[in-house]
């Protein structure tokens, strides 16, 4: 299992991309329910979609469909999440429909002892915004009612390129800044 | 320092441009993908990214085209690291922590000397000579 949350969110995130989708969006919610402290994250996509049989095969750590490397007989990430939910009594869904796209959505309780170390979440979206391809990305953050939202386009039209080291730092505090203001 | 801007964002990223002559990756550029696949995240490949982030505008270089990509292929080696520049082999560094980054960024772009324990790919010692 990643030892961060936010690892666990880029490797689904980067899911979402690798399957050859036109938009990801990521929703990275805080939302208080009663007494619970949840964080309530939903990566969707329009990529290729799974039918029924492959969407339960991906949940099996020892599946691969062989896209990334030939041979290999295991994928945790799913699996990786999949536990981290168990674990912490969250909640987890996925849905995916061939041709149109997956949606998976997680839930947890900050509160649960067993709620993993969860990162830099301002470095999450950074790092999400800047998977390689042709798509774009939106991310919705909100914690309460306050929030920010981030699109890959907009980004890359003001700043021309996210691919070198200083566009990666002004990013960086682009995102940090609006996380500190939520 | 009040918080950025979008249009703060675009002017301050628009001043500097102006000092970086903007190419696509030629043999001109240094380009530096770092893997980060599930396995290169696992082992750390985001702090990888971070420090070369942090080296960079540290020895203030230019022009340094700087990628996270997906699984490189020797997960057992991770985080790897492939740097491409002018008058130097394209090489794959392996187990490139935020420590080795600052080497590699030392000896390998400034210096064009490679980080011999970290190599984990290379041209055949013929090419290389």
């Amino acid at each position: 299992m990643h030892f961060r949350l936010s690892d666990t969110v880029l490797d689904v995130v980067q899911n979402a991309v690798e399957a050859g989708s036109g938009l990801v969006v990521l929703d990275y919610i805080d939302h208080l329910d009663g007494d619970k402290n949840l964080l309530r994250v939903c990566v969707a996509d329009d990529g290729k979609g799974m039918d029924e049989e492959t969407l339960k095969r991906a949940q099996d750590p020892f599946y691969s469909d062989g896209t990334k490397h030939s041979g290999r007989k295991v994928g945790l990430g799913l699996p990786f999440l999949r536990q981290l939910c168990d674990q912490c009594g969250g909640r987890f869904e996925i849905e995916s429909r061939p041709g149109e796209g997956t949606s998976l959505f997680f839930e947890l309780d900050r509160d649960n002892v067993d709620f993993p170390p969860e990162g830099d979440v301002a470095a999450l979206f950074t790092d999400c915004l800047l998977l390689s391809g042709t798509h774009d990305m939106a991310i919705h953050r909100f914690r309460g009612e306050e929030g920010y939202s981030l699109l890959k386009s907009e980004l890359i039209s003001a700043m021309g390129s996210l691919e070198d080291a200083e566009a990666i730092r002004l990013l960086t505090r682009y995102i940090g800044d609006q996380e500190a203001g939520i | 320092m009040g918080k950025l801007t979008l249009e703060e964002l675009r002017k301050l990223r628009e001043s500097t441009r102006r000092e970086i002559e903007k190419r696509e990756t030629t043999d001109k550029s240094v380009q530096v993908l770092v893997g980060m696949g599930t396995c290169g995240i696992a082992a750390g490949a985001r702090d990888t990214l971070q420090a070369f982030v942090e080296e960079i505008e540290k020895t203030g270089l230019k022009d340094i085209v700087l990628k996270p990509t997906g699984c490189m292929g020797s997960c057992y080696a991770e985080p790897t690291v492939e740097i491409s520049m002018p008058e130097m082999p394209t090489i794959l560094y392996c187990k490139v922590t935020p420590e080795v980054v600052r080497k590699i960024v030392d000896s390998h772009i400034v210096h064009k000397q490679l980080v011999n324990e970290h190599v984990l790919d290379k041209p055949a010692a013929d090419i290389l000579h």
